[in-house]
């Protein structure tokens, strides 16, 4: 399975009401953390109404714990933003 | 001294503390970059831990924060958050209130060009 897709099955937990990954490997290819076989740098832009009672520390927090250690360890780098 | 308590004792003696790549002077990745270069501009005064010269501080600073990205920017002991929310609170100006509230001097004006300039 590709990333992306890893990605946006495990934040479909939140019910989000928009949920946009996006690969940007290609963007950051040669830089450190880059891989040849790209899949190494996402955008992710999610909504969901349950993030609207907590801080950004938690909102942020709450999209790590659902990625899982696992997961983001395969990660170089992860841009998030989160709304309710 | 093991790294936590390195990481305790610089985040007691230094009011704000940004863990980056590389140095604020000379930063090696994007996000590192971004976040110095904010704190810059304002003209806050901070110290910079580059966890690339030190491995156990780079694992540690992750454990420690309960956060798996860097940077990470600590204002008075406290996590703030990484670049993504820094970004986010200079822009709102929940930054400037952050400072204001914990005492650090900042250039005010600095922090408004940023905003005018990504409106």
């Amino acid at each position: 399975m590709r990333v992306v897709d890893e990605i946006r099955e495990k934040l479909a937990v939140f019910r989000p009401e928009l949920l946009q990954v996006d690969d940007e490997s290609a963007r950051h290819a040669g830089h450190a953390g880059a891989r040849p076989e790209g899949q190494s740098h996402f955008r992710v832009l999610i909504r969901a109404s349950q993030f609207a009672p907590l801080s950004r520390l938690e909102r942020h927090r709450r999209v790590h714990a659902a990625l899982g250690p696992e997961l983001l360890a395969r990660i170089h780098a992860l841009a998030l933003e989160v709304s309710d | 001294m093991t790294a936590i308590d390195q990481i305790r004792d610089t985040i007691t003696k230094n009011d704000v503390v940004l863990y980056m790549k590389g140095t604020k002077d000379m930063p090696q990745c994007g996000f590192s970059s971004r976040v110095a270069g904010v704190l810059n501009f304002m003209g806050v005064d901070f110290a910079d831990v580059n966890v690339l010269a030190d491995a156990d501080v780079r694992q540690a600073i992750k454990d420690f924060s309960e956060w798996p990205t860097i940077p990470q920017l600590y204002v008075k002991g406290e996590f703030v958050g990484g670049c993504d929310i820094i970004t986010e609170m200079t822009l709102s100006g929940e930054l400037d209130a952050l400072f204001t509230d914990k005492g650090i001097a900042f250039d005010k004006d600095a922090a408004e060009k940023i905003r005018a300039a990504n409106v």
